[in-house]
C-alpha cells in the first residue's frame, strides 16, 4: 500500500509538473519534450493499472508518431518563440483563476463520489493484456474498429487536400 | 496498485484543468493543440481507472477499448490540425491566434 502510494504520488507530480512546465514555458520545442514526459508518465500509470496494452499504443502512438509530428511542423514552420505581451492584459490571471477552479470542483467531486474510493481488487495478469483486448476488439467492436480506419485515411486525405490547395492559390 | 481509485482521478482532473489553462493562456497555436493534446490524454487516464475500479468484470475491458479509439481519433485530429495549422502559416506568415481574427483568406 505505501509503496505504491509514493510510486503514485512520484509519479502524479513529475506529469503535473511536466504539464505545468508545458504551458510555462517560452519555446514551443521545449513544451514538446515537456508533454512526451507527461506522455511517458501517464504510459507508466497505465502500465500500473493494468493496461500494458493502452500503455505501449500510448508510447507508440503518442508520445512516439504524435509528438513527432508536433516537432516536425514546430521545426517546419520556425515558429519556436511566442511573442509575450500584447493581447488582452487581464487574460492570464482569469485564466488561472478559472482554471484552478475547475481543477477544485473536480478534486471535490471526485474525492467525495464513494463509488471509486474503495481499494482496487487484485488482478490477474491476463486483464488488459493485447490478447483479450484483441479478443474484445475484433469480436464485439469490430465495425468500429473498421470505422476508426476510414476515419484515419479520411484525416490522411484531409491533410493533403488542405495543404496542397493552399499552395496552390500561392502560386 | 492498490491505491483508491479516487487518487487518479483526481490526477485526470488535474490535468485536464492544466489543459484548459494551456488553451486559455497561450496564443501560440501548436501549443494551444499542445494542450488539447494533453485534456484527451486525461480524459484517457479516467477510462483507464474506471476500468481498473471495475476490474475483474469482463465488461471493463470496454474502457481500454474507447481509450484505443480515443487515441486513433486523436492521431487523426493532429494530422488534419497541423495541416491547417501549416495552411494558416502559409497565408498569414504566424501562428499567432490572435493575428487569425480577421476572417479574411
Amino acid at each position: 500500500m505505501t509503496i505504491d502510494l509514493v510510486l503514485f504520488f512520484g509519479l502524479a507530480l513529475i506529469s503535473v509538473v511536466a504539464a505545468i512546465a508545458m504551458i510555462a514555458s517560452r519555446s514551443a520545442v521545449y513544451s514538446a519534450l515537456f508533454l512526451v514526459l507527461n506522455f511517458l508518465t501517464v504510459a507508466t500509470l497505465y502500465l500500473l493499472l493494468n493496461a500494458a496494452f493502452i500503455a505501449v499504443v500510448q508510447i507508440t502512438v503518442y508520445a512516439g508518431a504524435i509528438m513527432v509530428l508536433f516537432l516536425f511542423v514546430i521545426m517546419l514552420l520556425g515558429t519556436e518563440r511566442e511573442s509575450i505581451g500584447g493581447g488582452i492584459r487581464w487574460q492570464m490571471p482569469l485564466a488561472i483563476v478559472l482554471g484552478l477552479a475547475l481543477a477544485g470542483e473536480l478534486a471535490y467531486v471526485l474525492l467525495r463520489t464513494d463509488i471509486v474510493q474503495g481499494p482496487m481488487a487484485d488482478l490477474s495478469t491476463e486483464f488488459g493484456s493485447p490478447a483479450s483486448i484483441g479478443r474484445v476488439l475484433f469480436s464485439e467492436y469490430l465495425v468500429p474498429f473498421e470505422v476508426t480506419s476510414i476515419l484515419l485515411l479520411v484525416a490522411m486525405i484531409g491533410a493533403i487536400v488542405i495543404t496542397r490547395k493552399q499552395r496552390r492559390e500561392g502560386k | 496498485m492498490n491505491i483508491p481509485p479516487a487518487y487518479v482521478l483526481t490526477l485526470s482532473g488535474i490535468l485536464f484543468a492544466l489543459g484548459v489553462i494551456g488553451v486559455l493562456i497561450r496564443r501560440n497555436a501548436i501549443v494551444i493543440f499542445m494542450s488539447i493534446e494533453l485534456m484527451l490524454n486525461s480524459a484517457n487516464l479516467a477510462l483507464i481507472a474506471f476500468a481498473r475500479t471495475f476490474a475483474p468484470a469482463q465488461e471493463a475491458l470496454r474502457g481500454h477499448v474507447f481509450v484505443f479509439f480515443v487515441i486513433a481519433v486523436a492521431a487523426s485530429e493532429v494530422a488534419v490540425g497541423l495541416a491547417l495549422i501549416v495552411a494558416i502559416f502559409r497565408s498569414k506568415e504566424s501562428i499567432d491566434v490572435d493575428e487569425v481574427s480577421s476572417l479574411r483568406g
